[in-house]
């Protein structure tokens, strides 16, 4: 299934096909590469151990969530395929935070799992210059520290320009159940351990981090009748802002919590532990512990929730979100059967932990791309983070940026204060990670301007740019933003005048009198006013989209704040726009300490801004970082 | 450049050998320029202009990089006359040299690698104590003291802003979370600590700069016989400083390690000449300027309109009240009359005195020393904020924090603290370096059993 545009398809060079891009891997990061690269016309290869397998969630069947499901309605505004995919295929979906505000508000949606699957593949063989090729890549080809291709096990030679490396957790995959452990990146597929070997052999940094996931459950052996359900939204709120409507049937998920004797069996079972007898030497998120892990660790703690959630319309296998655990098999089975609703649930797959190499990202530039290789970009796990929206983003970017690489353009680098996705590849780059990393909104300086609601108007423009996002697509952007200032403006214009009917329906609703003319712009800043209920003063509105609504709201309560947040922004993009020469030679910094030299020399950092976040440069020596690049300045002028 | 017998004029830099070379003559030519390390010599200053001879100096040479600033130095020790410390200094800037930024020395030892930071901070501090007590805050300062109060501060904000950031990116988790009356009862604590370091700045100000104090009085009192005593045996520094409408007179005195800085002190060596007005308005303008007033009366006299005049200023101010001259009274007739007074300025401290017979003196010196310390400061405890950065640090710490309190208060949402919760975490980072996303992190993690 090959599609040959702009003449821009594979040529055989000595036998070898050739292409512009090689994406190696094909979980979330890989597809969200291999599409932007296609997308953008470059002739594009996907070349993956098991095409069955592309856009397979190995661990829980859920998109989004705080600060993930921001990043999915970035990767949408960018032109990215993953809200798209979970807004067909998604059996639940339920926006999160609703008491609280909108900027920490975010979609959550439950996958069907084969059907995301399904859908993503299409996708991608639906799509203009990609193929997709079955293969175990074993080694890269480099020439003078530049990527030329990959060669697979089978021998076959694949040539180009750049290759994405995602990996997931395939380097060197090892799986343990209690004290048995055997070689694989997934539960039923084998590791990747020629292609980790080559890393290590081209002088990259290597570390080892462990995940984990509960063991699956047949449903017809769980009680739900006992257990709290928990329903969708009654509206599903869609990730894409091309969705109009979810149709697909929504179905609940089930609440149940451990209790004692949970506990205690665990507790038993702890010799059994590879976690615990230090068989597992890789570093575990600590956001998403196993269940062992919960109980020793919090002890005090009389129960832990879980969630079970379907992982599919037409299947049976539930996933017992909050269970994790690499015990042996027979605890996994007595501690959940005193669980209740699960007396006597059989386990149809057991829950395993999984160590793997990742390469440390603090070796990349902020487009993804290895300072090392030239024309090597790495993506999702391997760069140590967690998730597959933390993935398939760095996917997106990582393929952006292998094509403006070829085409010698400008690198797509998001601020800090532009998006989710900006934060992510910036905490990377720089700082690094030291567990599975995954995004919190905490993460984020300017979270009241990182909003789920408007991801399209910070990032549309870049997406429909770079050839990502549809014409139509972006008419239709256009449209809404200009219905959103036109709104602004008419709310700010609009006063309304004192007068006892008026103060009377301030009144009702809550909200103190007005004693002189107040715009209503000004009135939807009061805690006890919306734009809806304020409709009753704000005669002879017209009708306007939901979205266009809650915007307006959101930057008229929110003011004060997102100024604030402005202001620092203005702040952080000087300290970002001080270059630091790449030639500058920490070592001659006396007046730093030699640890602090060591840490600008191992990031490199290429501007002030981004020296500040590392970790372990204090303002001290950023001052002095500063004296310096000014004293040299002057000195050379 | 004091007022000593010795003045040391000091330049820094490549050109510093060149310029001397130019401006010293030595007496005793031994055949060494002035260009061996560490040498002291003896011989002239001299105007290479006119070829006028300026003084006798010593000429110390220092090489790079064993110096103070890591660059040449030579120090030109002459005899301390602001004349001719005046004309070495213009006849070194005729020839090349600048005048110093203050601190430079200091800020190019730091640049050149010979002192990190922290020192050059902390010999800041140190070379602007004046005073015993203000040496020891800039020690404690050093010690880090200072740098453990924001810390247990800081470590208190983190903790809270971990429950608030909690509540935003884990709410489908089991948490049990902050009550919203708890979380303003913990602002409210915060805001008291950042206040009472706040507080102690204006301590600081006082130890680094001085207590500004006035001494007032009528004509013929024994205000100058005060500041006279005072300055005899303090041995204080009285700098003029040419050039305003008329000379004013600053005297400095070390009182038990507390500075006094006494303004205006031409108005105190008028005696009886000037006409009562005139008096009047220049213990107006003193009064004003002052953190602390000495009125001294005539104990021996009933007090009378003009002393009523004088009080009524003071109603306002710390104010010791001298009551000297009591060798003139007959001790079977004491006064009490004073009475008036005292119910009209209520004094800190009232001194019988007779300043003349150096009677009550000590008593005055040590009653002025607790009364900075007492209470606010025992001499050891909490530490005292002498940094203006750090004071602007914590203003906008509690700023932000008193910005939090109203929020919750009206019962805002999570991530609406978060802002101001970082914002007096990145006030308070000034000082002891930034806090990262990590730290909260941290926090969470360790306090919350996080995770699905």
């Amino acid at each position: 299934m090959f599609h040959v545009e702009h003449g821009a398809g594979p040529m055989a060079i000595n036998g070898n096909e050739q292409f512009e891009v090689i994406v190696v891997g094909g979980g979330h990061a890989g597809c969200e590469a291999a599409l932007a690269s296609a997308r953008m016309g470059c002739a594009t290869l996907l070349v993956t151990q098991n095409p069955d397998h592309i856009a397979q969630m190995s661990c829980n069947p859920a998109i989004g969530g705080l600060a993930k499901g921001h990043m999915v309605r970035e990767i949408d505004a960018l032109g990215g395929e993953m809200a798209r995919a979970i807004d067909d295929t998604g059996i639940q979906f339920r926006m999160l935070n609703t008491r609280k505000g909108p900027a920490v508000q975010a979609p959550r949606a439950q996958a069907d799992k084969k059907k995301y699957r399904e859908r993503m593949r299409s996708a991608l063989e639906m799509q203009a210059n990609l193929a997709i090729h079955q293969g175990d890549v074993k080694r890269l080809l480099i020439e003078n520290h530049e990527v030329a291709g990959v060669e697979t096990l089978a021998g076959s030679l694949y040539l180009s320009g750049a290759v994405i490396l995602t990996t997931g957790t395939f380097l060197k995959g090892l799986i343990h159940v209690g004290m048995t452990s055997f070689p694989g990146g997934r539960a039923g597929e084998p590791p990747a351990v020629e292609l980790a070997d080559d890393l290590l052999s081209l002088g990259f940094e290597i570390r080892r981090l462990k995940t984990g996931t509960p063991p699956r459950l047949h449903a017809e052996t769980i009680d739900f009748d006992t257990l709290v359900p928990l329903e969708g939204d009654p509206v599903p709120p869609p990730f894409s802002f091309s969705t109009r409507a979810i149709t697909r049937p929504q179905v609940p998920c089930y609440i149940t919590y451990t209790n004692e004797k949970t506990h205690e069996i665990i507790r038993k079972g702890l010799d059994r532990s590879p976690l615990y007898s230090g068989k597992i030497k890789g570093i575990g998120p600590r956001y998403c512990p196993s269940i062992e892990d919960k109980v020793v660790r919090f002890p005090g703690k009389g129960r832990h929730q879980i969630f079970l959630e379907p992982e599919g319309l037409d299947t049976m296998e539930i996933y017992a979100n909050g269970i994790s655990t690499s015990l042996p098999l027979d605890v996994q089975t007595g501690f959940v059967r005193t669980i209740s609703g699960l007396e006597n649930a059989l386990i149809m797959k057991p829950g395993y932990a999984v160590e793997y190499d990742f390469v440390l990202p603090t070796q990349l530039l902020p487009t993804l791309e290895t300072k090392k290789i030239r024309g090597l970009f790495h993506a999702g796990q391997i760069n140590g983070t967690s998730g597959y929206e933390e993935a398939a983003a760095q996917g997106l970017l990582a393929g952006i940026n292998a094509v403006q690489h070829l085409r010698g353009k400008e690198p797509v680098v998001l601020k800090r204060s532009e998006a989710y996705i900006g934060v992510l590849i910036d905490d990377l780059v720089t700082r690094g990670t030291e567990e599975p990393y995954r995004m919190f909104t905490s993460r984020a300086e300017h979270r009241l301007l990182l909003r789920h609601d408007n991801a399209d108007l910070r990032l549309c423009e870049k997406g429909y740019g770079l050839g990502l996002v549809s014409t139509d697509e972006h008419e239709r952007f256009l449209m809404k933003k200009d219905l959103i200032h036109k709104e602004m403006a008419r709310m700010q214009k609009k006063t309304i005048v004192p007068s006892p009917d008026v103060n009377e329906v301030l009144g009702r609703l809550g909200s103190a009198p007005i004693q002189g003319r107040t715009s209503i712009f000004q009135l939807a800043k009061r805690p006890e006013l919306n734009y809806e209920n304020l409709s009753v003063l704000d005669t002879g509105r017209g009708p306007l989209p939901k979205e266009v609504c809650s915007i307006c709201e959101t930057e008229a309560k929110y003011e004060g704040f997102i100024q604030r947040e402005k202001d620092q922004v203005m702040r952080y993009d000087e300290m970002e726009g001080i270059r630091i020469p790449e030639e500058i030679e920490y070592g001659q910094i006396q007046s730093l300490s030699r640890e602090v030299q060591e840490k600008l020399n191992r990031v490199r950092p290429l501007s002030i801004g981004q020296a500040a976040r590392i970790s372990g440069i204090t303002p001290a020596a950023i001052s002095i970082l500063l004296i310096y690049l000014k004293n040299k300045r002057c000195r050379i002028g | 450049m004091g007022t000593g017998g010795v003045g040391i004029v000091r330049m820094s830099g490549t050109k510093a050998m060149d310029i001397a070379n130019k401006i010293f003559v030595p007496v005793s030519d031994n055949g060494n320029g002035p260009d061996r390390g560490y040498k002291i010599r003896y011989g002239k200053a001299r105007d290479p202009e006119d070829g006028q001879i300026i003084d006798e100096v010593l000429l110390t040479v220092m090489r790079a990089p064993k110096t103070y600033t890591r660059e040449d130095v030579v120090e030109i020790n002459c005899h301390a006359g602001p004349v001719v410390l005046k004309k070495i200094l213009m006849t070194l800037v005729a020839l090349g040299a600048r005048l110093a930024d203050p601190g430079e020395f200091t800020l190019r030892a730091f640049l050149n690698g010979r002192i990190d930071l922290a020192q050059a901070e902390a010999v800041m501090t140190l070379v602007s104590a004046k005073t015993e007590a203000a040496l020891r805050s800039a020690v404690q300062q050093l010690s880090g003291e200072f740098s453990e109060k924001i810390g247990k501060i800081k470590s208190d904000l983190i903790h809270i802003l971990s429950e608030v950031e909690a509540a935003i990116d884990f709410p489908e988790e089991d948490l049990d979370l902050i009550k919203p009356d708890v979380l303003i009862k913990k602002l409210m604590d915060l805001i008291e600590e950042v206040g009472r370091l706040i507080e102690s700045a204006k301590q600081g100000k006082i130890l680094i700069e001085g207590i500004a104090t006035a001494i007032v009085g009528k004509a013929n009192v024994g205000k100058s016989s005060l500041l006279n005593r005072l300055l005899m045996e303090d041995r204080a520094i009285v700098t003029p400083f040419p050039g305003t409408t008329r000379d004013v007179i600053e005297a400095m005195l070390n009182i038990h390690g507390i500075l006094l800085r006494i303004q205006d002190t031409a108005g105190i060596r008028e005696s009886g000449n000037l006409i009562e007005q005139e008096g009047i308005k220049r213990s107006r303008e003193s009064i004003q300027k002052a953190d602390l007033v000495l009125m001294v009366m005539d104990g021996s006299k009933e007090p009378d309109d003009e002393d009523v005049r004088i009080a009524r200023m003071l109603t306002d101010k710390d104010t010791v009240l001298i009551l000297n001259k009591m060798d003139l009274v007959d001790k079977k007739e004491q006064k009490c009359n004073n009475l008036s007074i005292i119910d009209i300025i209520r004094p800190k401290i009232i001194l019988n005195t007779s300043i003349l017979y150096d009677l009550g003196v000590n008593e005055l010196k040590t009653g002025i020393a607790e009364l900075f310390f007492q209470g606010k400061r025992g001499h050891d405890e909490s530490p005292v904020v002498t940094n203006v950065r750090h004071v602007s640090a914590l203003n906008s710490a509690e700023e932000a924090l008193q910005r939090v309190l109203q929020g919750a208060g009206q019962g805002l949402s999570e991530e609406f603290l978060s802002v101001d919760l970082r914002g007096a975490l990145a006030a308070l980072g000034q000082i002891t370096g930034e806090t990262t996303t990590d730290d909260i992190l941290n926090e969470i993690f360790s306090g919350f059993c996080v995770g699905k």
